[in-house]
């Protein structure tokens, strides 16, 4: 990506939280128009770093930059240029009509102009009907709605998202997010999602900041991060549940250091023979069987109907087969650098 | 027993009869102390925002001394009045010792602590992220203070009762900054420490019951609002 494309740039942004450095980041480049997930384990420094583009915290150092000009010299007219969502709905104790009415009515906007808005999002966010109520006459997902009703009703040029769909139980949250991805795709404004979901991340996200310990880990396309990690600990954060050294891969492969990953639901067994069953564990629909292959402990998923077919039990013999598309290959350190 | 009996009879008759000196009292004793609210108000709003929001070096001692004020004794704010606008005090040049305006200053700084400790309380029990989001869509510094000023109104109406009781009730320094000067500076409470002084006890129980009626309305009409489920 070139730096024009960029709609929010970081650059060397230091934060810290009682004298700890929790976020150290050399350089972040949002794109615009577009969807940056960021992603990364609890504590990762995700929300810390939507923070700082929020500026309700203070840096140690570092600068960020809005369409190439310091954020920091009007921290009022830049917040007025973005919006944010949270977790948690964060309404204001009046009505739902007044409350997505508020950013515009803090940034003057006339009273006519501010009705039409509401209504025009409350309606989008399916909301409507909701309008005169009280915020806390309203139910967890209702309240999700109107909350990201505000966040669009002053037509931001930043969205800055912090966990929105997280606070929302399973099935209201499948529907949330199916009509947010469409409100999204018609007026695609540079999104900033923190999240922790992956499908959410891949369902949403057109580029992916992967954070741990604060710092910029992997950036990319969604897709390519989670298949693709760079290292072991990104490789362990998107799910590759094997993580083997690659000395000790118990199959073929070219020879070299570094790391051979590949996720349990990529490896297949079978009736056969070459590895032993450890454990087994029911997980849902799913089987969860730890296999012991030349000392090397794998662990692979399958269905509750294959398992049954393969019909063996811990102890006995099965033959495991990973499929070569969906083996990843972390270079060690030294070869990558070279 | 008779003593109290003819007291309220004569305390009636003179309501009745609409006693002008009853009602000039009670008017001047409004305006006193209604004028100390709305500054202990004006003043006392923000600087509690400011301690239950900021972290700053002092802030422990500001938040003790305006614990301690909740419980200072009207009569050392009197004095402490007093020795200010004296007219050899530094403030003397002024000539405003025994005036309503001395009145008022020494009810609201009564009061002040009450406003800026309840605003104090309140505001401090609002979800911080609530007030991130505040700032998040796009309020500058005061439209964060009337929002949380908004967020916050049944706690800050409990520090408007708190800080007009503590100024209509007072006597001690109204008496001592303002002298109960007939038709300048007597307010309810001096004149029914005279009243009483002289044995004019009707008198002195009609006053009364106006106080007694008047900081009643006040908080019913406060309470009223606050008990509004929701106030919008």
């Amino acid at each position: 990506m070139t730096g024009s494309d960029a709609h929010l740039q970081v650059r060397d942004l230091s934060v810290q939280r009682g004298g700890v450095e929790v976020l150290d980041i050399g350089e972040i480049d949002i794109p615009r128009g577009q969807v940056t997930v960021v992603i990364g384990p609890n504590g990762c420094g995700k929300s810390t770093l939507l923070g700082a583009l929020q500026l309700v915290l203070h840096p140690t150092r570092g600068e960020l930059l809005l369409d190439g000009a310091p954020m920091s010299a009007d921290p009022v007219g830049t917040r007025r240029r973005m919006s944010a969502a949270f977790q948690e709905p964060l309404l204001l104790s009046m009505s739902v009509q007044s409350n997505v009415e508020l950013p515009l009515r803090l940034r003057g906007v006339g009273r006519d102009q501010r009705r039409r808005a509401a209504d025009l999002w409350l309606e989008r966010f399916g909301v409507a009907h909701l309008a005169d109520r009280h915020a806390r006459q309203l139910s967890g997902g209702e309240a999700q709605r109107v909350s990201l009703a505000r966040a669009f009703a002053s037509q931001p040029e930043v969205m800055l998202l912090d966990e929105p769909f997280a606070g929302v139980d399973a099935p209201t949250r499948a529907g949330l997010i199916a009509d947010f991805a469409q409100i999204l795709s018609v007026t695609r404004p540079t999104t900033v999602l923190v999240t922790h979901d992956r499908d959410e991340a891949l369902r949403l996200g057109d580029y992916a900041v992967l954070l741990i310990d604060g710092r910029v880990r992997q950036t990319g396309e969604p897709l390519d991060v989670f298949d693709h990690p760079l290292d072991r600990e990104v490789a362990e954060f998107v799910g590759m549940d094997n993580v083997i050294e690659r000395s000790r891969w118990p199959w073929r492969i070219a020879a070299g250091g570094g790391y051979v990953c590949v996720r349990s639901e990529q490896l297949s067994l079978s009736r056969g023979s070459g590895a032993v069953v450890r454990q087994v564990e029911l997980i849902g629909p799913m089987v969860s069987v730890s296999v012991d292959v030349d000392g090397v402990s794998l662990a692979a998923q399958v269905s509750r109907p294959q398992w049954s077919a393969i019909g063996v039990g811990v102890g006995d013999e099965v033959a495991v087969c990973a499929d070569a598309e969906a083996i990843h290959i972390i270079a060690a350190e030294d070869e990558r650098s070279g | 027993m008779e003593l109290i009996w003819d007291g309220i009879r004569e305390a009636a008759r003179l309501w009745w009869a609409g006693d002008a000196q009853i009602i000039e009292i009670t008017l001047r004793t409004l305006a006193i102390s209604s004028a100390a609210t709305a500054l202990a108000l004006v003043v006392g709003i923000p600087l509690g925002a400011v301690l239950a929001l900021r972290r700053f070096w002092g802030r422990g001692l500001l938040v003790a001394s305006v614990n301690t004020g909740m419980g200072m004794p009207p009569v050392v704010i009197g004095l402490l009045v007093a020795l200010v606008l004296w007219r050899s005090g530094p403030l003397g040049g002024l000539d405003q010792i025994y005036t309503p305006t001395a009145m008022v200053i020494a009810q609201l700084l009564l009061s002040l602590p009450m406003v800026v400790g309840f605003s104090l309380a309140s505001i401090q029990s609002i979800n911080p992220r609530l007030i991130g989001q505040m700032w998040a869509m796009g309020a500058n510094r005061w439209q964060v203070l009337w929002l949380l000023i908004r967020e916050t109104r049944l706690g800050l109406l409990a520090a408007v009762m708190a800080g007009f009781g503590a100024a209509i009730s007072e006597v001690g320094a109204s008496l001592q900054v303002g002298g109960n000067l007939a038709g300048e500076t007597r307010v309810l409470t001096t004149a029914m420490v005279l009243e009483t002084g002289r044995g004019n006890f009707e008198v002195a129980i009609a006053l009364g019951v106006v106080l007694v009626v008047l900081a009643f309305a006040v908080n019913i009409i406060l309470t009223a609002v606050q008990q509004r489920r929701f106030i919008t």
